[in-house]
């Protein structure tokens, strides 16, 4: 049933389909992006209770949720390396880690930008806020981990070992976090729910979390295709067409 | 349309700071990361050249030397 | 070694060789349990001598201290194995690597978090500890040691290989140490309260069998990345 995945193992058929993707991930990346953010910075209604300042939750929200996508695809792309040998789901991986590590930078960072004017300060030792801090360090220690080995088929395995325990880990962390939080802050500051957003608030946001979903795939596919040259640059297809490309 | 003029959108509503610091911070770092990402393509590309060119040089010399 | 070796017998080999080099070298032991004992005692001195303040921190300043000693430990793990061959030797051995590798792994814990545990009350003395958080503090620390070791065992693996490994081993290594911390402080702070903690124990004991089960399995396929 899944034969027809085993072809794009294949390197060049890889390399091929991600460059047949690349322009279709992007374009619709941009687009989506700039209607969700027009849309919400300009004609979502403010909130009654938090006025303006709740707008950044059309990029704050996209960047959390794709910061933990971005991880399970990060761990699943690894496992799938690992069990069935392909290389190339290695590279996906190493690939997806720098953009999911950006994905988590940005939610910390506009979290923080919220909660200043919000909870008057910039920190809170929330559960959320925790766990997606420990997310960034799990991201730097695979990139980390990635870079520092010569040997790049190495460091895919254990990067990709490192990104499974981190799978394991997270629901516990993610667990531990929550109860930790709940003991130490018994009225712990709520983040407005979604579903009693307006519809005019949420569709700009699912605007926005598909868009962003499409960058990190735009990106992943990006840097993708940079991986698979590099690691195939013995390859006589990949020396032609780098003579192409280079020469640009 | 929710503002009513240009400097009222980008006061917004006073949280212009935050607000424009998130944004600011979003697209930047999206920026940086896609133009890194894109300078490594185009690294690649030059060292796979790069090393092609040697190998090239290489064989003629040890040709010569026969 | 011999073919005809018994699982209990391979493990009690790669055991007792690990006892053995370690008391042949001391300092391994010793320079983290000195570690320890420094970092703990660098507290009161930045904080202040307030009995008050220092029995409220008491129980994260042990905790963090043991996290980091043992980040210290861990990265001479499968160093020497490493550099002598010993452990490509342990690789080939008809032997399940993970059986191997645990055994590695509990004299780790032996030698590193034993001595941890019966120096902790000591230190938790200069530290003002509430009288009823003894108890709490080593069985917390009886459980979470072993966790500590397994879960390091993994970074220690996959860094094994690399020359400049120890930065990056707490880097790996730290942020999955969480859990154990975040249990452990809050079951010696709920028996400060006289509160129950078994709840937290029961969580810890989970943990710690989940990660016996499981961090073999990873650490042997790390150690299989690192020396190829």
């Amino acid at each position: 049933m899944w034969k027809w995945l085993h072809s794009y193992a294949d390197p060049q058929r890889a390399y091929r389909l991600s460059s047949t993707l690349l322009p279709w991930f992007s374009y619709l990346a941009f687009a989506f992006i700039a209607i969700g953010t027009v849309w919400g910075l300009l004609f979502a209604p403010s909130d009654y209770q938090q006025g303006d300042s709740y707008r950044i939750i059309f990029i704050h929200v996209p960047a959390a949720s794709m910061s933990m996508t971005a991880y399970i695809a990060m761990a699943s792309a690894s496992f799938i390396g690992m069990v069935w040998q392909i290389k190339s789901a290695d590279w996906v991986a190493a690939s997806i880690a720098p953009v999911g590590a950006v994905m988590t930078f940005i939610a910390l960072i506009t979290g923080a930008a919220w909660g200043k004017p919000m909870w008057g300060t910039w920190w809170v030792w929330d559960a959320r806020l925790t766990s997606e801090l420990v997310l960034l360090f799990l991201y730097l220690g695979v990139i980390s981990l990635y870079a520092s080995f010569e040997d790049k088929v190495l460091a895919a395995r254990a990067a990709g070992i490192l990104a499974i325990v981190g799978v394991v880990n997270i629901p516990i962390i993610k667990y531990s976090v929550e109860w930790w939080s709940s003991l130490h802050q018994p009225s712990t500051i709520k983040i407005i729910e979604e579903s009693t957003m307006s519809s005019d608030m949420l569709y700009p946001l699912l605007i926005n979390i598909v868009g962003f979903g499409l960058l990190l795939g735009a990106i992943t596919l990006l840097r993708f295709r940079t991986e698979i040259l590099a690691r195939n640059s013995m390859r006589s297809w990949v020396r032609e067409l780098a003579q192409i490309e280079g020469a640009k | 349309m929710q503002f009513h003029n240009l400097s009222d959108f980008f006061n917004m509503g006073g949280y212009a700071f935050y607000v424009w610091l998130s944004y600011g911070v979003t697209f930047i770092s999206f920026g940086l990361l896609i133009a890194l990402s894109r300078y490594k393509k185009q690294k690649t590309f030059q060292d796979i050249n790069k090393k092609t060119l040697r190998e090239q040089l290489l064989k003629s010399r040890r040709s010569d030397i026969k | 070694m011999q073919n005809n070796m018994s699982y209990s017998q391979a493990f009690l080999t790669v055991l007792l060789r690990d006892l053995h080099v370690a008391v042949r070298h001391r300092s391994d032991i010793f320079n983290p349990l000195l570690f320890f004992v420094l970092v703990i005692i660098l507290f009161p001195l930045a904080i202040g001598p307030e009995p008050q303040t220092l029995s409220r921190i008491a129980s994260g300043i042990i905790w963090v201290a043991a996290l980091l000693s043992s980040m210290l430990s861990l990265e001479r793990l499968f160093k020497a194995d490493h550099l002598d061959g010993s452990l490509e030797q342990m690789l080939l051995s008809p032997h399940p690597l993970t059986l191997l590798v645990l055994a590695k792994v509990f004299a780790h814990w032996l030698l590193t978090g034993v001595p941890l545990i019966l120096i902790a009350p000591l230190l938790a003395v200069l530290l003002h500890l509430d009288d009823q958080s003894y108890q709490a503090l080593l069985m917390t620390l009886a459980l979470g040691t072993p966790i500590l070791s397994l879960l390091g065992a993994i970074g220690a693996a996959l860094t094994v290989g690399l020359p400049k490994g120890g930065v990056l081993l707490s880097l790996l290594i730290l942020p999955l140490y969480i859990p154990v911390l975040i249990f452990s402080t809050s079951a010696i702070d709920a028996a400060s309260m006289n509160l129950a903690y078994t709840g937290q124990l029961a969580i810890i004991g989970a943990m710690l069998i989940t990660s016996l089960i499981l961090a073999p399995f990873a650490i042997g396929a790390s150690l299989r990345v690192s020396t190829n």
